[in-house]
C-alpha cells in the first residue's frame, strides 16, 4: 500500500520534473523574482529597525531569521501547494474532478500532488541565505539540538500549510468561483513574516490560535535561537497533527457534498 | 469616425456597469475573499501601533497617526483596486479576447467598466471601516480643509486610473511576452514598498523622499491617504496631482499603444 503511493508520488514528481525542464527560463525569471521579494520583505523591517534598536524584544538578525523561515516556506507555498490549489478549483468548475476521483487512488493524494513548480525552490536557497547572514550578524550560531528542532518544527509547519490549503480548497466545493483563493491564502500567509510577538490583543490570539501563523514562522525562529520552551513545540505539534485530522475531515465531507458540474 | 467611437463607449457604459454590478453582487462570496485579501494596511496598522507604542512616536506619526494613516490606506486600496491584467491574460491565452475585439467597442472601455462595477459593492464594506476611522482616530486625523477633502477625491480618482491604465499596460505585454504575470508580480512588490502601502513614506530617509516623490507608486495610494489624514498643505498637494496627472496621461498612453499593436499582430486559436 505506502510502496505504491510511495511510486505514485515519484511518477508525478517526474512529470513536474520533465514539465518544469520545458521551461527553462521560468529558473531565472522565479531566481531573480525570489531575490527581489526578499529585498522587498526586508524593507519595511530595515525601515523600523533604522529607528529602534529592538522591536517587541526582537534585534534586527533576529527578525530576519523569521524572515528567512518566512521565505523558506513561501517557497514551498509556491512551489508545492499553490500549484495544486489553482488546479483544482480549476478541476471543481470544470467538473473534471470527475476523472481525479475515478483513479483507484485516494482522491486527496491525487490532488494534492498533481502539480509542482519546481524552480520555486530557488525561494528556499534564498530563505537559507538570509538565515546564515542573519547567525552571522548575531556571531553565534545555533546548537544542533536547535537546528534539529527547528527541522522538527518545519516539518510542522509544512503540515500545518498543507492542512490550512486542504480546509481552503474543501470550501471551494460549496462556493465554485474561487479562483482567487490562492491570493487570500497568500496575503493571509504575509502576515507570517513578522514574529508574532509584535503583535498584541485580539490580532495575537487570531495569529496564534485562529490562523496558527505563530507555529509557520515564530516558533521554528525561537527554535533555532534556542529560546522556545519544550512545552510550547510540543503544544504546536499536537496541535498541528489534530488540525492535519480536522483538515482531513472537512475534505472527506466536502467530496460527498461535490456533484459533477453537468449532473 | 473616433467621435462616433467615443459617442458609442458613452452610450454603452451605463449598460456595461449595471452588468457589472450585477456580477459583483452574483458572486458574493468570492467578493468577500477578494476583501479579505486586501487586510495588509490593518496588519501594518497593528504592527506600527506597536512600535509607536513600544519607543514613542516615530517619525511625526504617533500610535493614533498610524491607525489614521492605515485605515485610509484600507479605503483607498479598496476604492483603487483594479485586476485587469489577470482578466486580460487569461483572455488572451485562452483566446477569448477575439470576442472583446469583435464588439463595437474598445476592450479597455469595457474592462474599464468591469472593474469599475464593482464600487459600490466596495463602498458598502468599507465606508463602515472609514467611518469607524473617523470615530476611533478623532476628528483631528481627517483634514478640515473643503479644498483638500476635494482634492483628495480627485486623486483618489486619479489612483484608479493610473491603476488601470498600468494594469492594462502589463496585461496587453500578454500578447507579446509569456510571462506578463510575472511583470504584475514585480509591479506589486516595487508598488508595496514605494507607495506607504508597508510604511508611510514620510519614515523612509530623507535623500530618498525626492526619488519616490517622483516615481508613479505615492500618486496610487501614500498622495490620497495624505491628503485624507491632513499631511499635507494645498501646495503639496497641487505638486503631487500634477506629478499623478502626468503619469496617468502616460500610463494610458502607453496601455493604448501596447494593446493596439498586441491585437494586430494577435491571432487567436482557430481563427
Amino acid at each position: 500500500m505506502a510502496r505504491r503511493y510511495l511510486r505514485l508520488l515519484g511518477a508525478q514528481l517526474r512529470i513536474a520534473g520533465l514539465v518544469s525542464l520545458q521551461y527553462r527560463a521560468d529558473f531565472f525569471t522565479d531566481g531573480l523574482l525570489s531575490l527581489f521579494w526578499l529585498g522587498v520583505n526586508v524593507a519595511p523591517l530595515a525601515v523600523v529597525y533604522g529607528r529602534r534598536e529592538t522591536l517587541a524584544g526582537w534585534s534586527f538578525p533576529e527578525a530576519l531569521i523569521v524572515i528567512g523561515w518566512f521565505t523558506w516556506l513561501k517557497g514551498i507555498l509556491d512551489g508545492a501547494v499553490n500549484p495544486c490549489l489553482t488546479a483544482i478549483v480549476e478541476h471543481i468548475r470544470k467538473g473534471t474532478l470527475d476523472f481525479v476521483l475515478l483513479k483507484p487512488a485516494d482522491a486527496q493524494f491525487l490532488v494534492s500532488t498533481a502539480k509542482f513548480a519546481p524552480w520555486r525552490g530557488v525561494d528556499s536557497v534564498g530563505g537559507l541565505l538570509l538565515l546564515a547572514f542573519a547567525f552571522v550578524r548575531l556571531q553565534r550560531w545555533p546548537t544542533p539540538g536547535a537546528v534539529l528542532a527547528a527541522l522538527l518544527l518545519l516539518c510542522t509547519a509544512v503540515a500545518l500549510l498543507y492542512s490550512l490549503w486542504l480546509i481552503a480548497i474543501s470550501v471551494a466545493f460549496w462556493v465554485v468561483r474561487l479562483d482567487n483563493l490562492a491570493f487570500l491564502f497568500g496575503s493571509v500567509f504575509d502576515a507570517a513574516r513578522w514574529p508574532v510577538s509584535v503583535f498584541r490583543g485580539a490580532w495575537r490570539f487570531l495569529f496564534t490560535f485562529v490562523i496558527p501563523l505563530a507555529i509557520l514562522t515564530t516558533y521554528p525562529s525561537l527554535a533555532l535561537l534556542g529560546r522556545l520552551d519544550a512545552r510550547t513545540g510540543l503544544f504546536a505539534v499536537l496541535g498541528t497533527l489534530a488540525f492535519f485530522v480536522l483538515a482531513r475531515q472537512i475534505w472527506r465531507r466536502a467530496i460527498l457534498h461535490y456533484s459533477s458540474a453537468s449532473s | 469616425m473616433r467621435g462616433a467611437g467615443v459617442a458609442r463607449a458613452l452610450r454603452a457604459f451605463p449598460s456595461l456597469l449595471r452588468v457589472g454590478v450585477a456580477e459583483a453582487v452574483a458572486y458574493r462570496a468570492e467578493f468577500v475573499v477578494w476583501l479579505l485579501t486586501t487586510t495588509m494596511p490593518l496588519i501594518m496598522l497593528a504592527l506600527w501601533g506597536e512600535v509607536a507604542r513600544e519607543g514613542g512616536p516615530l517619525g511625526g506619526f504617533s500610535g493614533a497617526d498610524f491607525t489614521a494613516y492605515f485605515l485610509a490606506a484600507f479605503v483607498v486600496r479598496q476604492l483603487t483596486g483594479v485586476w485587469v491584467a489577470w482578466d486580460m491574460n487569461r483572455e488572451i491565452r485562452e483566446g477569448l479576447i477575439s470576442m472583446r475585439l469583435l464588439r463595437p467597442i474598445h476592450p479597455l472601455v469595457a474592462y474599464a467598466a468591469e472593474n469599475l462595477a464593482v464600487l459600490p459593492m466596495r463602498l458598502l464594506l468599507s465606508l463602515p471601516v472609514a467611518l469607524a476611522a473617523l470615530f476611533i482616530a478623532g476628528r483631528d486625523h481627517v483634514t478640515h480643509d473643503p479644498a483638500l477633502l476635494g482634492l483628495f477625491c480627485l486623486s483618489t480618482a486619479g489612483a484608479w486610473l493610473l491603476g488601470f491604465g498600468l494594469m492594462a499596460t502589463i496585461g496587453a505585454l500578454a500578447f507579446f511576452i509569456e510571462s506578463s504575470l510575472a511583470v504584475a508580480d514585480l509591479w506589486f512588490g516595487l508598488f508595496f514598498v514605494c507607495s506607504g502601502y508597508f510604511v508611510p513614506l514620510s519614515l523612509f530617509p530623507a535623500w530618498l523622499r525626492p526619488t519616490l516623490d517622483l516615481l508613479p507608486f505615492r500618486a496610487m495610494l501614500g498622495l490620497p491617504v495624505e491628503l485624507l489624514i491632513g499631511r499635507l498643505g494645498r501646495a503639496e498637494a497641487l505638486h503631487g496631482l500634477a506629478i499623478e496627472l502626468f503619469w496617468i496621461l502616460a500610463c494610458w498612453a502607453l496601455a493604448l499603444f501596447v494593446f493596439g499593436a498586441g491585437a494586430r499582430r494577435y491571432s487567436a486559436y482557430g481563427a
